[in-house]
């Protein structure tokens, strides 16, 4: 059996590396409150807010389907494509708390067939892309109570 | 309207939409040179340049308004370049208008042309970990078709759009383009051709997500006064209103590159959505209502994403486009035809071309200009576009 590969953030400060409930990473303004993902660091954009310091915030794990759909074709580069290509369906789950839409992969595994307006999602980690030593992390939604075998394996 | 609200066509033109893997400067000399035919100016009286730029290539087309004005033969114009995405061909058209509403010339020339590369558009190259458009495929694979279907899906599920609709816009646009000289696409298509096409980004088809296109549009543009003493008339085609706002804090759908949308959380109002606004601001500056409006060129980057345009620019209310479709309302001969010139589903993007393309249309219908397509006795025409990164435009002409 071959070594385990390293699993690491496709992109860092995005989100938390937690295997078991992971969070994606925003920011919060400490003047108005607005929120924004990815963060803002140096401005607020809330037109009336002069605001200029974030708080780093971990966003709701769970959210509301807004629309979704799939990749049935390759995106071009720079998505780092599976060999052969394996299509992949994609949500953007309104989150209630902070009051906006994020968008993300769905777990592989879960076509536009499972998913409907308003189905209930989670936040999980799952692989983006390999190379030979790592296994490049990024978020992903699932329905809630779906089985995780696939993505735990 | 009063002349120092707007301004007149002399001429439009356009180099035919394809894949023919020419220069772009070629396009755009093509359709400048058409546009000043049909004014009947010599291109040494043009005063002002207006380009909208390309970024797919190079330097020349970062700034497209020198490059045209070159190859044209230096005349001493002014220029200008503008690059606002989808809306760049807007941008140009807006600089040109500000000039001569500011008195600062009488005429000038606004050209955009593009040469495109294959397939999805991808982003500029590069390890570029701090653009958005950069990361949205990289860490999502998030294509544009992805953003189109998002909207094609939520009109199914909160309206009741059915794949059927979706595949009727584009027999719809299809039909219009056929005899349009300037259309890529000229062929009729079935709804049945339309559904058995391979899906691209569920639920769109390969046919109803609009195509990258090479291509060139040009118009001169006029003050009142010059126009009437030149042309000698006063039934001229003018531009009454260009809308370039930007969006409203809190965006609350969700755009091109982003991955998410603006929190409303902090806001004490949420206004109309993006698109919808881009519209109001062109009835406002026009002092008319969608009531007024004969017809309407809008951004069918999808065939769903056309339906969206119906109530964004007032034609109906929301939920009420797919009526207005089945009813016939937008075909040529209803109502308030959408897209005669067979749209972006016959001609496919030119990006910097095609929000002048837009007005090129309105221009030669409002002549009664456009052979096998023609909508009858129209008089106020409205075009609607959206692009990356907040741009957007619609434009109001009128006969």
């Amino acid at each position: 059996m071959p070594p385990a590969k390293t699993r690491l953030p496709a992109i860092e400060g995005w989100f938390t590396v937690d295997e078991h409930a992971p969070a994606l990473l925003g920011s919060r303004c400490t003047a108005c409150g607005n929120f924004a993902f990815p963060k803002e660091t140096f401005f607020c954009r809330n037109p009336e807010c002069q605001g200029t310091e974030f708080a780093d915030t971990e966003l709701s794990r769970t959210g509301k389907v807004w629309s979704f759909t799939d990749a049935c074709y390759q995106p071009p580069k720079p998505y780092e494509a599976a060999v052969p290509y394996v299509p992949f369906a994609i949500a953007a789950v309104e989150l209630a708390a902070e009051q906006m839409v994020v968008m993300g992969q769905v777990v592989s595994g879960v076509g536009v067939d499972a998913l409907t307006v308003g189905t209930e999602v989670e936040l999980v980690l799952d692989t983006l892309y390999e190379d030979d030593d790592h296994e490049y992390l990024v978020w992903k939604w699932r329905p809630c109570g779906a089985d995780d075998t696939e993505e735990t394996r | 309207m009063p002349d120092d609200k707007r301004v007149a066509v002399l001429g439009a033109g356009m180099h035919p939409w394809g894949k023919w893997g020419r220069n772009f400067v070629e396009y755009g000399l093509a359709a400048a040179g058409d546009a000043l035919g049909e004014a009947g100016l010599p291109w040494t009286d043009i005063q002002y340049v207006a380009g909208a730029d390309t970024i797919r290539n190079g330097y020349p087309g970062f700034i497209a308004g020198a490059t045209f004005a070159q190859a044209l033969g230096w005349n001493g114009a002014r220029v200008s370049s503008a690059y606002a995405a989808c809306a760049s061909g807007a941008q140009a058209i807006s600089n040109a208008r500000a000039q001569i509403l500011a008195g600062l010339c009488d005429v000038a020339l606004v050209v955009g042309a593009d040469t495109t590369p294959k397939g999805f558009f991808a982003p500029v190259g590069g390890d570029r970990r701090d653009d958005p458009d950069w990361l949205r495929f990289h860490l999502l694979g998030a294509t544009n078709p992805t953003y189109f279907a998002l909207y094609a899906r939520r009109r199914m599920e909160l309206f009741g759009a059915t794949e059927a609709d979706f595949a009727a816009v584009k027999v719809k646009n299809a039909r219009h383009g056929l005899e349009n000289p300037n259309a890529r696409y000229r062929k009729q298509v079935t709804a049945e051709e339309v559904l058995a096409s391979p899906m691209v980004a569920d639920p769109l088809r390969l046919l109803e997500i609009c195509a990258t296109s090479d291509g060139g549009a040009a118009l001169v543009l006029a003050s009142m006064d010059f126009a009437r003493r030149y042309a000698g008339t006063d039934d001229l085609v003018t531009i009454d209103a260009v809308s370039t706002v930007t969006p409203r804090f809190p965006q609350t759908v969700i755009e091109m590159p982003n991955f998410s949308t603006d929190s409303a959380i902090a806001a004490a109002t949420v206004g109309p959505t993006f698109k919808h606004s881009v519209a109001l601001a062109a009835y406002e500056e026009a002092g008319i209502s969608p009531e007024d409006v004969d017809m309407a060129e809008v951004y069918d980057l999808s065939s769903a994403l056309e339906l969206d345009w119906y109530e964004d620019i007032g034609l109906c209310k929301e939920g009420e486009a797919e009526r207005l479709l089945r009813d016939g309302d937008t075909t040529i001969g209803g109502r308030v035809p959408v897209n005669p010139s067979g749209g972006l589903s016959c001609f496919g993007e030119a990006i910097p071309a095609q929000a002048i393309a837009q007005v090129c249309e309105l221009v030669w219908q409002l002549r009664g200009r456009a052979t096998g397509r023609q909508v009858e006795g129209a008089r106020v025409g409205i075009t609607a576009n959206q692009g990356l990164f907040g741009h957007g435009s619609s434009v109001i002409v009128s006969r």
